[in-house]
């Protein structure tokens, strides 16, 4: 895989501590492996894997998002609904054939994805930032409006694509490959590659930082502290639009249960990849592997012939939570 | 017979119109009818909401001093508010799809004890008898189970089924045992059985990890038409040619027209059609204007939908 290479951008000083922390997660992705090589012969195939982490492909971009929002000390709970929400607009432009050569009308789309995408976060973040609210609340109340929005642009029903040329055009987004790398692959790594990028090695990822570890002294040391957490939702915003580009080709349509419950696990995938919810620190590479572990997760009950279909939400939770439990007996240890 | 007068309900309301112009003695009379029924929160009740609101626009045209109005509601506690302010209106006959039945009888109770005609649709109350309505109007769900499986059992007699479920609920579990029934005595067999949610998302996912699973898949039988859209991308996605055919479920517009175009993953659908609501409707205004006889229950077929009568159920304007 791709993502176990840059695990830590540590700095020397502190490079034992972090070194472990950060590798738990990839330890816990690890152990599932070998659990699900034990449950199915068919698990280690590359076509399982490649299916498995194409799939986690819209988890693992809007997690990634998460973790900027998390990591700020917020949280965005709008996301699920806001995948279905941008996805439907979409849908509805490259339907309204405002433009009639299919790769003008294509690109039109996907420029609109993420400019909306950037605006539903902008709105998200503003209403935090400049209303004073509770990131919870905010994002409950835009979850509700994003989620009703969708339900009455395709009236509860389907929103579908119906251009065939568009939709032929469109379908590699998700389905195909480059170099035998499946394309939703290639956008977790360079979506992540450019997150860690910022977060890490410019000046905006260190505010956001020092913001979410303790806004008070980010105020007093002069930070733009309202321009900073904002941002961060603008960041989430454009990480769900990116989702967005992935999604449609998939299915070619949303309704109004597009995406539903996608938020949680977007802040399950932040935690088990090791970034706080209190804010302060933030693990993308380790946000992805979040995203690896809830999806195989489920894979491997699916796989396994003996776990029960009615019990495959309790161990599911279960697995999550002991592999929270190792990373914290790792961590103490370091 | 059943299937013949269905088709009249739902698809022709042309036909309803002949029938009911030898009453035109009674069009002068006053009637209001309420239709509660859930907001269109996913396909299948999305469909609900569009056959009301069709039917209750027909409905008046036909009957010029009939007055329908159609309120929906997104979970029980606002449901029984709205039956109340209906109720407030002066109903004399409420058409009702319950969110949830057993907290809404007592509201729906008040209506009939003051003296209007109740038509129950879908959802059954525990205690489901003429206490509580006059007219239940269902679809069958042990039956869209059981002539599932007894298409696959006749047209496939050897197949290795896959069978996506629903949610953990009782309606899940009817048609999973209908379904059983159906491919009794037959050498169907059913390899694995897990829950896709009726989400297209979840369908794709359970059906991708089948494909890895199984290396031979004849038929997957998935009940209901959204989750077919997942399973048809998987399978294509898959370049699996073992898979022969998928057997959805409920009549969307979209797996009706599969079915009319003759696509070979889609031979039929069964049907569990929103539409119901407007059976139960006509049947209602029938008993007002035409004084015909319609207490008691009424339950749909689960027709099975083939090529050939396939445009029967197909409804392109409908969302669902």
């Amino acid at each position: 895989m791709s993502t176990a290479a840059p695990t830590a951008p540590a700095r020397p000083r502190v490079a034992r501590e972090i070194d472990l922390r950060a590798v738990a997660p990839f330890l816990a992705l690890a152990l599932l492996l070998v659990l699900g090589t034990l449950a199915n012969d068919n698990f280690l195939s590359i076509a399982n894997l490649t299916n498995v982490i194409t799939r986690s492909a819209f988890i693992a971009i809007i997690a990634v998002g998460a973790t900027y929002v998390i990591s700020s000390g917020g949280l965005d709970l709008s996301v699920g609904s806001m995948v279905a929400f941008v996805a439907s607009l979409m849908i509805l432009f490259l339907n309204s054939g405002t433009i009639a050569d299919p790769t003008t009308n294509l690109l039109a789309g996907v420029v609109l994805a993420i400019v909306i995408g950037a605006l539903c976060g902008l709105a998200n973040g503003l209403i935090v930032t400049l209303g004073r609210i509770e990131p919870f609340i905010v994002t409950l109340g835009t979850m509700g409006i994003f989620r009703g929005l969708t339900t009455w642009l395709s009236q509860g029903g389907a929103i579908t694509l119906r251009d065939r040329d568009v939709q032929s055009l469109y379908r590699p987004v998700y389905f195909g490959e480059i170099l035998g790398v499946p394309i939703p692959i290639l956008f977790i790594a360079a979506t992540a590659a450019l997150a860690a990028f910022v977060l890490y090695r410019t000046r905006y990822g260190r505010h956001l930082l020092a913001v979410g570890s303790n806004e008070d002294v980010a105020r007093y040391s002069g930070l733009p502290v309202g321009r900073v957490r904002t941002l961060a939702y603008v960041v989430q915003g454009l990480c769900v639009a990116v989702a967005v580009l992935l999604y449609v080709p998939r299915l070619g349509s949303t309704t109004a249960t597009t995406g539903t419950l996608w938020e949680l696990q977007a802040i399950t995938a932040v935690v088990v990849g090791g970034t706080a919810l209190r804010g302060g620190v933030g693990r993308i590479w380790g946000t992805v592997c979040g995203a690896f572990i809830l999806e195989i997760v489920g894979n491997i009950m699916l796989l396994s012939n003996f776990v029960s279909e009615y019990l495959i939400a309790a161990i599911q939770g279960a697995i999550i939570i002991v592999a929270m439990l190792v990373q914290r007996s790792l961590a103490r240890r370091s | 017979m059943r299937q013949q007068f269905f088709g009249l309900a739902v698809a022709a309301v042309a036909a309803f119109a002949a029938l009911a112009q030898p009453a035109s003695a009674q069009e002068g009379k006053k009637y209001t009818v309420g239709v509660s029924i859930p907001a269109a929160d996913h396909g299948w009740t999305a469909g609900v909401v569009f056959h009301a609101q069709r039917v209750a626009k027909l409905l008046m045209e036909e009957h010029p001093g009939l007055n329908v109005v159609v309120k929906t509601s997104p979970d029980p506690a606002s449901q029984a508010n709205a039956v109340q302010d209906l109720a407030v209106q002066g109903l004399d006959a409420l058409v009702i799809l319950p969110t949830d039945p057993d907290p809404l009888v007592n509201a729906i109770q008040q209506v009939k004890d003051g003296g209007a005609f109740v038509a129950l649709v879908d959802r059954a109350p525990s205690d489901n008898d003429d206490s509580v309505r006059d007219l239940y109007v269902a679809g069958n769900n042990p039956a869209l189970g059981r002539v599932a499986g007894e298409y696959i059992a006749k047209t496939t007699p050897d197949a290795q089924v896959v069978v996506v479920r629903g949610l953990p609920i009782p309606i899940d579990q009817q048609r999973q045992d209908g379904f059983d029934e159906g491919i009794k005595g037959s050498n169907v067999k059913v390899l694995d059985r897990q829950y896709g949610n009726w989400n297209r998302d979840d369908a794709f996912r359970v059906m991708q990890d089948y494909l890895t699973k199984y290396p031979k898949i004849d038929v997957v039988w998935c009940q209901d038409d959204d989750m077919a859209v997942g399973v048809l991308e998987a399978i294509e996605q898959a370049n699996r040619s073992d898979i022969q055919y998928v057997v959805a479920g409920a009549g969307s517009k979209d797996m009706i027209k599969r079915v009319m175009d003759g696509d070979k993953m889609i031979p039929v659908d069964v049907l569990y059609p929103p539409a119901m609501v407007g059976t139960a409707m006509e049947l209602t205004v029938a008993h007002l204007y035409d004084q015909t006889p319609v207490s008691g229950s009424y339950i749909l077929d689960a027709t099975l939908v083939t090529k050939d009568n396939a445009k029967e159920f197909y409804f392109p304007e409908s969302p669902f």
